[in-house]
């Protein structure tokens, strides 16, 4: 049991990550993340604005599902499997985070900075979560897909569209993270 | 019922992102960073496994339990759609912490505030739609 609630390592992590693509595709689907958010958008009624949303979004239950799934399995993990809620970072990530603005870094899985209700709460805590979700949406479906569909599917099936976000995902993250982020807090 | 399948295999993705940190926000900054290997050798392993049942999906060899051919829809080509898309959203990766999947398992977590984040991540996904033909792709 000791070792289900430590931490897994990236080599437990990864070949998990493998099976579960693997299972989509032997259960006749897929795996894409992404393609929920424009499900949400039809069920929501957006195809009264545009004809994208038009779709027979019934065909996207078993997708729904698997995030309802992935939703009680973050819950069951939080509940039961963790002995921790701290992260083991690199000391150097750590203080570099305090050099921005972001104390206390890996003390828990996220930063209150950007996450906790108070936050959340405020005007430019809320715009911060907003628009970093715009920001995901908007791109991954601009992208026709996100990281599990163009980084583990579409590289894992060699498609040079994938490779070509992938590298848009790193130049994107490059950018938060060495010159925007610093600027926001 | 037929889909009781699919709520367990999203039952374990949501069990993996959230013991392997993936869900932490931190732990992205941290690979952005180049300052761990966690998530990189995580995203390669996978990659690098997957690259064997897509070999074995195209050539036909494992099939799905129904018994049908396995097809793997082609990503759509443009370089100004993969790549400027690929941008806007590695932006907002770094700044929420989190990819479309771990939105959704940090609910489970009962992090209160990613429901703003998954909301204007549908919102997001919205606009595209709607401002989609005056986009380059």
């Amino acid at each position: 049991m000791e070792i289900i609630t430590q931490p897994w390592p990236w080599y437990i992590a990864g070949p998990v990550i493998a099976l579960i693509m693997f299972l989509l595709f032997y259960f006749g689907e897929h795996f894409g993340v992404s393609s929920n958010l424009e499900t949400f958008c039809s069920i929501g009624g957006a195809g009264k604005f545009t004809n994208y949303f038009k779709i027979d979004w019934k065909q996207n239950i078993w997708n729904l599902i698997f995030i309802a799934g992935a939703i009680v399995g973050g819950f069951i993990s939080a509940q039961w499997l963790s002995s921790t809620d701290s992260i083991a970072l690199n000391p150097q990530t750590v203080q570099d985070l305090a050099d921005i603005g972001i104390q206390n870094a890996g003390a828990s899985y996220l930063p209150d900075k950007i996450f906790s209700i108070e936050t959340m709460l405020s005007f430019k805590g809320f715009l911060v979560l907003l628009i970093a979700g715009i920001m995901v949406g908007f791109g991954a479906r601009w992208a026709g897909g996100c990281t599990s569909g163009h980084a583990i599917v579409g590289l894992s099936n060699l498609e040079i569209p994938s490779l070509i976000s992938v590298i848009g995902f790193f130049i994107g993250g490059l950018l938060m993270t060495w010159f925007i982020l610093p600027l926001i807090f | 019922m037929k889909h009781i399948k699919f709520f367990l295999v999203g039952v374990l993705f949501g069990i993996v992102m959230s013991k392997a940190e993936i869900i932490s926000w931190y732990r992205i900054y941290e690979m952005f960073k180049f300052q761990s290997f966690h998530m990189y050798g995580i995203i390669g392993s996978a990659v690098f496994l997957g690259m064997f049942s897509m070999f074995f999906f195209r050539k036909k060899i494992i099939k799905t339990f129904e018994g049908n051919d396995i097809h793997i829809a082609p990503k759509k080509k443009g370089m100004y759609r993969n790549l400027l898309g690929g941008i806007l959203f590695g932006l907002g990766w770094v700044l929420a912490g989190a990819c479309p999947g771990p939105m959704f398992v940090l609910v489970g977590k009962g992090i209160v505030s990613i429901l703003v984040v998954i909301f204007g991540a549908t919102f997001g996904a919205f606009l595209y739609g709607v401002f989609k033909d005056k986009l380059p792709h």
